[in-house]
């Protein structure tokens, strides 16, 4: 199983397993990675589990589709190696993947 | 001094509520009952790609059970909360388990409006709301099978995309002029009506069901106007009501929805509630609302908790609902009640167009159909009041945020 390392707000380093076939959201959240809100559980309606993607892993990942990009426009802070993290599946060449969690998910 | 915190109720509300009481630093006793059986999941995909087959079960719990016991969560599930006794703080389950509290939180759902006409208890007559109603359901799923589903809502056409997606001969009745009716704006029904119709789903609108007829399992489904409708399967999707028979039978007071003020306290001061068995009140929209939705058991839940340990936060947010039918997404922020224009902002025949609803200058509320941008945006614009320029906002060259 590709193991994902989560650094979240607090600074605190989560390593988990996650399986093939889920997406990086649902990996985060069963695990209760914190800040990984995904408040509409992968339906793209929300941007509550955005995330930063360590750049050397951008390009494995593809680019982002357009509904991901009009999310993220609006999503707190986001930078050009955001990515909603319900929008990115697990496959075996993710081991070792590097995601920070930003400090906050929306402005509120 | 706060030892023990019940919540009765697993769905989004109840695991939203567990995530923020231990975050927020509780370390009593926390203990959730469940009526059903699962770890708390989440029900959207139920009416679609769970439905469909294309999301395993073990994809819907939100966190799997390592997570409940590093939180030294007492899970209860599969037993049912029977009696509420607010003098003695206490709640009883069905096996008689007496469990006493500091603090409740009621987060007991809603359950889907019954169908009371002659025929609605006969076999092949189903309803979806929990993981248990789906299987039944598929089962019936075989290629042609004619399905008829009753009440044109959102339940209802998700489930009608999904069976057609299956095979199924899709037949949907409503009884208002047009789908969706409550929800949405009717250029917004009328491109989701279309849809459906372009799929080969047989869409019968202001058509009243009378009865249903079968030799002990469903044949058909008799309208006022004597139209029969022949079906293998049945599926009723005619709204839900707030569960509150626990609350009411304690003397807490109900009002189509368990009451509770801005900081989600029910009349007992000791319990509070959150999600779609509340009735709040709204103070960006000025009145009472009762919601069904992710986003309100989510919110709600969280500011329910912060309350229950004495931290005082009002809860007055901005709703937001999607629904997802076919390959169409549609957002929903905002509550367009009290709107007195509606501007529809680009074409429906390109497939992306939202409605904005107005009341004088003031956005109320957006509906957005394949429509993101506008929909994000809308949030944050709608939240603080913005004032709009009515001609500036019709043209949907320009950005929401730019009609100002």
């Amino acid at each position: 199983m590709p193991k994902i390392v989560f650094t979240e707000p607090g600074g605190g380093r989560r390593e988990i397993d996650a399986p093939l076939g889920i997406t990086l959201m649902e990996a985060a959240r069963q695990h209760g990675v914190q800040g990984v809100v995904a408040q509409c559980g992968g339906a793209c309606a929300c941007s509550t589990c955005h995330v930063y993607i360590e750049r050397s892993w951008l390009a494995r990942l593809g680019p982002r589709e357009e509904m991901e990009e009009a999310m993220l426009e609006n999503a707190w802070e986001p930078h050009d190696n955001s990515r909603l993290s319900c929008q990115i599946h697990i496959t075996a060449d993710l081991d070792g993947l590097q995601v920070t969690v930003p400090a906050r998910q929306r402005e509120e | 001094m706060i030892s023990t915190i019940l919540i009765i109720g697993g769905g989004q509300a109840g695991a939203q509520a567990i995530d923020t009481l231990r975050r927020e630093g509780f370390r009593g006793r926390l203990v959730l009952i469940g009526d059903e059986p699962e770890l708390p999941y989440q029900r959207p995909p139920l009416s679609k790609k769970y439905l469909s087959g294309e999301m395993a079960a073990d994809r819907l719990p939100f966190r799997h059970r390592a997570f409940y016991d590093e939180h030294r969560v007492e899970l209860k599930l599969g037993r049912r909360a029977v009696r509420l006794n607010p003098a003695a703080r206490q709640v009883e389950l069905a096996d008689g388990e007496q469990l006493t509290y500091d603090r409740l939180l009621l987060c007991l759902g809603a359950e889907s409006r019954q169908l009371t006409c002659p025929g609605a208890a006969l076999a092949g007559v189903h309803y979806l709301r929990g993981l248990a109603d789906v299987a039944p359901i598929q089962a019936g799923f075989k290629p042609q099978a004619r399905v008829v589903i009753i009440g044109g809502g959102y339940i209802g056409l998700e489930t009608a995309a999904t069976c057609r997606k299956m095979g199924c001969e899709v037949t949907v009745l409503e009884m208002a002029d047009r789908v969706m009716n409550r929800v949405a704006a009717p250029s917004v029904s009328q491109y989701f009506a279309q849809e459906h119709r372009a799929h080969g789903i047989t869409l019968i609108c202001d058509t009243r069901v009378v009865c249903l007829e079968g030799q002990g399992r469903v044949e058909n489904v008799v309208c006022a106007d004597g139209t029969r409708h022949a079906a293998d399967l049945v599926i009723v999707g005619v709204g839900a009501v707030a569960t509150t028979e626990l609350a009411s039978a304690a003397g807490l007071a109900c009002d189509n929805g368990i009451v509770v003020d801005e900081y989600c306290r029910t009349s007992d001061a000791l319990i509070y509630a959150a999600g779609d068995c509340t009735n709040h009140p709204s103070p960006r929209f000025g009145r009472r609302v009762r919601l069904e939705s992710v986003d309100n058991a989510f919110e709600q839940a969280k500011t329910a908790s912060l309350n229950l340990l004495d931290r005082p936060v009002v809860h007055d947010r901005v709703p937001w609902f999607w629904s997802d039918q076919f390959d169409n997404k549609l957002l929903i922020v905002g509550l367009s009640q009290d709107c007195d224009r509606l501007v529809l902002r680009g074409d429906p025949a390109s497939r992306s167009f939202s409605v904005c609803y107005l009341k004088g200058r003031e956005l109320l509320a957006v509906e957005a159909v394949n429509h993101s941008k506008d929909y994000m945006a809308a949030r944050k614009l709608i939240a603080e009041r913005a004032l709009f320029d009515v001609g500036k906002l019709a043209d949907s060259e320009l950005a929401l945020k730019e009609a100002i």
